[in-house]
């Protein structure tokens, strides 16, 4: 197993050196500097001006002498300063992370109590009244365009009922509440953001909940359950449905990269400072530290989410092990 | 009797007077205006910011030595006044005194100095050295006076010291590109850093030793909604105070009782104007009758009516139609299609096979339109001018190319025929980089190719006067020219158009806009909203 997991790990490096080549050489392909796209058509800043900044960006040497620059400084872990503040990027990332995190994980954890009881009980009068309603309502979820979805709450929540807030995260108060108050303003915020991105999710694992336990119930383990008398709920929850909550797991796992994206669409329309809207101004500028700094952040995770994905499933299905594997 | 009824009068007439004063001058603190912004500021320190944002919140934080007055006139700010001498080579600059940096420091010449030596550092990241590297040499005569003196005479010049000065105290050791001043700042101004939460919102507090006078709203809040649709969602919980709006939102959407009981609308023309420039080194556009003709063939009055919704006005020069520089006297060519195909049978172009389209030499006259992708209104403008222009016989084919994209390929690369473009105006009408003849290199600004040797000097003797009444000859003779000339199809001037609370007191809206007295904007005390300091 330990093996296994450094062999793993170790072939997480060519990977990555080859995913930021590519990232780079396509980034740098869009037309447009960021000097240009900054001082776009503004009569003030002359040619020369916008020269002397490409030298002090290091726009003007080769790209090659780029690349290797930047990756000399990200062996160092330095993933440089962005060209539109000359912040540090990890600053300006690590500042995004917290709202990100705390959205994306309580819309997972909803998704993941609602999807798994929804899927469950489909599963046990499949194609029958209930499993329709549940099939009709999660793909309206998944196919609704979140914008629109987004924008008719805070309409019915924010406006004509107004018992919510409709954008940002905090009052403008904040720092004067006490902390239930703090906590009570929060989460008054986070309630349509939460449910606008919790409600795209339930459909996936509604369904996978929904097949791997049709799949489980048919197994001839649960004959024999039947067989020796148990009682139904026994056989339901206690061997069908530890079996069929395997590859949801698998699930979980690859979910980890996620957990630290963002989408555009969605941190726009509530105004929530998070990750998407970070990466996607930085493409907008070409912001090329920035952008290259959330590309290994997203493969970084991807490739250890895969790896934690495939650990954890040998180790809650012991029919699958690592061991002696050539 | 008489004189008791005299003293009665007398007496009741103060009292009046006292009444008048009372209900006037009696403005109360407190309060804030929360700004909503689709864009966060990028950086406070104002000599390294290039977007508006970034202006908005650190005009209200620094003062430069000079600023616009409402009328667009330049005024003292640190600086009580100035002197110009050895025929404009010299500007001395006498300073108030008296003034503090927002940590109590005084403020001096050498703060100015500082300043100016970090725009001219080629180390720092400043799109604004240009102006200040015509600077000859740069003397602190004493605490409060600076003597400037140019290579050359430069009257643009005066106006760039409108750039916010930074303390030197705190800024001395440190790298200015890179030092978190950037995102703390401490200046002179009306307004006092208090917090910025990226990308969410940028909070400001009255600063009540203002050299002015202490501003009547305590706190300013910048918040950042990228999304047009929740900011107008947020005005209708009230949650913003104040937004600029588009002609559907100002003539439509707000257009009901609740805005109108909550909200006051200003229309002020703003500081730009959108132009079709053709592309002079093309053969197509080399005759002027041509050039006159498709000017006018193409309505602008209908233009503004149908992209702006009437919000605008129609555009005959490169500057503010409220500003000096402008010669008012130069009217809109009227909307005469005969007269356009009379001028373009004159310049040979006549429909001589009927089939709709006019021709010379076998080939048709046809051009592509190219502008920049995400601004629907200029893809209307473009239709527009395509359907007027189908009407007397010429074909546009339009082309909409994402920013970079237009920039890099084909603004810089001067591959375009004829390009839909809007300029944005700096108050001082110096327009050399847009028109002189020495400005078409690759990257430069009169990417058309236009040359002119009377605009050449008339631009260069502008700028060699600070003569504001032989500067405005000036410039109004290039106006005259240019508009004759046509290189440029001049469209028109949008309004800006902003929507505030209607509890806010005191806003006068002037040429300039509505922001240029904030620190007398007030709250009555009953209407306040945010009451928390």
């Amino acid at each position: 197993m330990l093996s296994y997991i450094i062999r793993r790990l170790l072939g997480i490096i060519p990977l990555l050196l080859g995913i930021t080549i590519i990232s780079f050489s396509i980034i740098h392909l869009a037309p447009g500097k960021p000097t240009t796209i900054q001082q776009a058509l503004n009569p003030k800043v002359s040619l020369e001006v916008r020269e002397r900044l490409d030298k002090l960006y290091g726009l003007d040497k080769p790209l090659y002498v780029q690349y290797i620059n930047w990756l000399g400084r990200l062996v160092k872990l330095d993933l440089g300063r962005s060209f539109g503040d000359d912040r540090l990027v990890v600053d300006k990332i690590l500042e995004r992370i917290p709202i990100t995190l705390v959205i994306n994980l309580l819309s997972l954890f909803f998704i993941f109590i609602i999807a798994v009881p929804l899927g469950v009980k489909s599963a046990l009068k499949p194609n029958q009244a209930f499993d329709k309603y549940v099939t009709i309502f999660v793909f309206l979820g998944f196919a609704m365009p979140t914008f629109w979805l987004a924008l008719l709450l805070m309409n019915l929540f924010g406006i004509q009922l107004a018992w919510l807030p409709i954008s940002g995260i905090k009052s403008l108060d904040f720092e004067y509440f006490n902390i239930w108050g703090k906590i009570g303003d929060l989460s008054r915020h986070l309630i349509l953001p939460v449910i606008v991105s919790s409600i795209g999710g339930l459909a996936g694992i509604s369904r996978y909940m929904r097949s791997s336990m049709i799949e489980a119930l048919a197994q001839p383990y649960i004959y024999t359950a039947r067989a020796k008398g148990l009682p139904e709920k026994s056989v339901v929850y206690k061997h069908a449905f530890r079996n069929a909550i395997l590859p949801i797991v698998t699930i979980l796992g690859l979910s980890i990269p996620g957990l630290l994206g963002g989408s555009v669409i969605f941190e726009s329309i509530f105004a929530i400072p998070g990750i998407g809207r970070l990466f996607y101004e930085a493409v907008m500028m070409r912001d090329y530290p920035l952008i290259m700094a959330e590309v290994v952040l997203g493969a970084v995770l991807t490739m250890f989410g895969n790896l934690i994905a495939d650990i954890a499933y040998a180790y809650v299905d012991p029919r699958i092990g690592y061991k002696n594997e050539k | 009797m008489l004189t008791v009824l005299g003293l009665k009068l007398k007496l009741s007439l103060i009292v009046v007077a006292f009444f008048i004063y009372g209900s006037v001058f009696a403005q109360d603190y407190g309060d804030a205006v929360v700004a909503g912004s689709i864009a966060d500021a990028r950086t406070l320190i104002p000599i390294l910011a290039s977007d508006s944002a970034s202006s908005e919140v650190s005009s209200m934080v620094f003062n430069g030595l000079v600023k616009y007055d409402k009328d667009i006139n330049l005024i003292g700010d640190l600086a009580e006044s100035w002197e110009i001498k050895n025929d404009g080579l010299v500007i001395i600059f006498h300073l108030r005194k008296n003034i503090f940096w927002h940590d109590g420091k005084p403020f001096t010449a050498r703060d100015v100095e500082f300043t100016y030596k970090k725009l001219i550092d080629p180390n720092t990241k400043t799109p604004y050295s240009g102006d200040f590297e015509r600077v000859k040499s740069f003397e602190v005569l004493d605490d409060h006076t600076i003597r400037v003196t140019y290579k050359e005479p430069f009257a643009p010049g005066l106006s760039s010291w409108g750039m916010a000065v930074m303390p030197k105290h705190l800024l001395e050791a440190e790298d200015l590109n890179v030092t978190k001043f950037s995102r703390r700042p401490i200046g002179t101004g009306p307004y006092k850093f208090k917090a910025w939460k990226a990308q969410d919102k940028i909070e400001l507090e009255s600063n009540r030793d203002y050299f002015e006078k202490r501003p009547y709203i305590d706190r300013y809040i910048y918040r950042v909604i990228p999304d047009e649709s929740t900011i107008f969602l947020e005005l209708q919980t009230q949650g913003l105070d104040s937004v600029g709006l588009t002609p559907l939102q100002y003539t439509r959407q707000t257009d009901n009782p609740f805005f109108k009981k909550y909200y006051r609308k200003f229309r002020i023309p703003s500081f730009s104007y959108v132009y079709l420039g053709y592309n002079l080194n093309n053969p197509k556009f080399s005759d002027l009758r041509i050039r006159q003709a498709l000017n006018y063939a193409v309505d602008k009055t209908e233009i503004i009516k149908i992209v702006l919704l009437g919000l605008g006005e129609v555009a005959t020069g490169p500057f503010i139609p409220q500003g000096w520089a402008y010669d008012k006297n130069v009217l809109p060519a009227p909307f005469d299609p005969q007269k356009a195909v009379k001028l373009l049978s004159e310049a040979g172009w006549v429909d001589s096979n009927g089939d709709g389209w006019l021709d010379k030499d076998g080939q048709i006259f046809e051009f592509t339109i190219i502008t920049n992708q995400g601004n629907e209104e200029r893809i209307k403008v473009a239709q527009i001018i395509q359907r007027r222009l189908k009407d007397i016989g010429i074909r546009i084919k339009i082309k909409i190319v994402e920013w970079s994209v237009f920039l890099a390929e084909f603004i810089e690369k001067k591959k375009f025929e004829a390009v839909l473009l809007g300029w944005s105006l700096s108050r001082d009408p110096d327009n050399y980089d847009i028109w002189h003849s020495s400005k078409t290199k690759e990257g430069e600004f009169n990417f058309i190719g236009y040359k002119n040797e009377e605009v050449d000097r008339l631009l260069v003797e502008a700028r060699r006067t600070f003569d504001q009444e032989k500067r405005k000859a000036y410039y109004q003779a290039i106006q005259r020219i240019l508009y004759a000339e046509q290189p440029y199809m001049f469209l028109y001037v949008p309004d800006s158009l902003f929507i505030l609370h209607s509890r806010f007191q005191g806003i006068k809206p002037a040429p300039i806009g509505i922001g240029y007295n904030f620190i007398d904007w007030w709250v009555p005390k009953s209407q306040q909203k945010y009451k928390i300091r």
